[in-house]
């Protein structure tokens, strides 16, 4: 019984201790970590969309929280004078989520660019959706009328041959950002003031 | 008492080293050996959480339970180990981009959890320290030397830090492929180890 006793309290203490200070270390970490993971697969795919940029949209980004939705926005200011913000989206590929950040015209609604940002496909097939820009470039200029979903889905986008989970990812990243572009858009405009 | 923390701490570097005469942390030898930096990596976060794993299983040996010492082990490697991974992601992020799954793996590495088993649970904690330092030096030069032989025959160059190799072949060099996937990793330890056991035996 003593024996039993010793073993159930060693264990917990050396739990409890250990979750304790993992968990202050996560906190002390948590906005460097939030910073390189801005810097490092963030930034490339905003810094493509918004090769012009005046401004810079990390800097200036915040947080929208509405509609039981939590979003990071990046805004900025286009050369001709158009107000635009990209924020990424999820969608689930082949080896697991793959992140997609958009680029929307505030003023006109439609889609200035798009590109993959963190993904685990398979490389050189579901991976060409981020090196390869043949498949993204076909997103740019669409509009919000769009159904994003792969042609055999019944939707306008043309899926890359060989890589269709990795295609419908996208897509359903694609839908869902248009889905909370929608829904947020009053919000976002008022932020952006 | 400083001659067997000497003997300790050296026998690490070469009498025990662990991937090639222990033969123990083969997975992460084959995986992550594609450049010398990425082994370097490796090498530091292992020997990091060697040493204070050690050092604290050494400390609670006595207040461990045997029955459940394993568990306790484990929890111990563990918490470690997820300190060195978040401190990777705020501190060296290629880095932790580069190595992805396998730090995490470091917890079911063998060299870890065997010294904490054979030597960490039943020795005091200075002497533990020396023997985790010195495997996870010899671990780090291991992880070095295979990485430098394939990154150098596979891809003509040898980085050390920063991405930007501080050594390339020239422009006629065509890189042996072979090397740099999984089955040159396999050949590539194999003669280290047939070089080891050769030297060794004289």
């Amino acid at each position: 019984m003593r024996e039993m006793i010793s073993m159930i309290v060693v264990l917990t203490v050396l739990t409890a201790f250990s979750g304790g200070l993992l968990a202050a270390i996560e906190s002390g970490t948590k906005d460097r970590i939030e910073n390189q993971v801005l810097k490092f697969q963030k930034a490339p795919a905003i810094q493509a969309i918004f090769p012009e940029a005046t401004n810079d949209p990390l800097a200036e980004r915040f947080t929208i929280k509405a509609e039981g939705i939590e979003l990071q926005v990046f805004p900025t200011i286009l050369s001709d004078g158009s107000k635009a913000v990209a924020f990424e989206t999820k969608g689930t590929g082949f080896g697991g989520p793959v992140g997609l950040m958009m680029g929307i015209n505030l003023d006109t609604d439609k889609i200035i660019e798009v590109r993959v940002t963190t993904h685990s496909e398979t490389p050189g097939i579901g991976s060409r959706a981020k090196d390869n820009l043949e498949f993204v470039s076909q997103f740019s200029g669409l509009g919000m009328d769009t159904t994003f979903a792969i042609k055999s889905d019944n939707g306008d986008i043309d899926a890359m041959s060989g890589a269709t989970v990795t295609s419908k990812g996208v897509s359903v990243a694609a839908a869902q950002a248009k889905e909370i572009y929608q829904k947020l858009k009053p919000e976002i405009v008022k932020q952006i003031k | 008492m400083a001659q067997s923390l000497a003997k300790e701490f050296t026998k690490g570097l070469w009498a025990e080293i662990p991937p090639f005469r222990l033969v123990l942390g083969l997975c992460p030898t084959l995986a992550v050996t594609k450049s010398v930096e990425n082994g370097i990596g490796m090498g530091v976060a292992t020997t990091f959480v060697l040493v204070f794993s050690n050092l604290l299983i050494s400390l609670l040996r006595n207040v461990i339970p045997s029955k459940v010492r394993i568990a306790c082990y484990v929890v111990i490697i563990a918490t470690f180990v997820t300190i060195v991974e978040l401190l990777m992601q705020a501190y060296t992020y290629e880095l932790f981009l580069k190595l992805g799954i396998f730090i995490p793996l470091i917890v079911v590495n063998c060299i870890v959890l065997g010294r904490a088993e054979a030597f960490a649970s039943k020795n005091g904690p200075v002497l533990s320290v020396a023997d985790g330092l010195g495997m996870g030096i010899g671990f780090t030069l291991s992880l070095a030397s295979l990485g430098a032989v394939r990154e150098l025959l596979g891809n003509g160059t040898i980085t050390i830090w920063g991405g930007t190799p501080i050594f390339e072949m020239g422009a006629n060099f065509l890189p042996f492929q072979f090397m740099i996937e999984a089955p040159g990793a396999f050949v590539g330890l194999g003669l280290m180890l047939c070089m080891m056991n050769i030297v060794g035996k004289k």
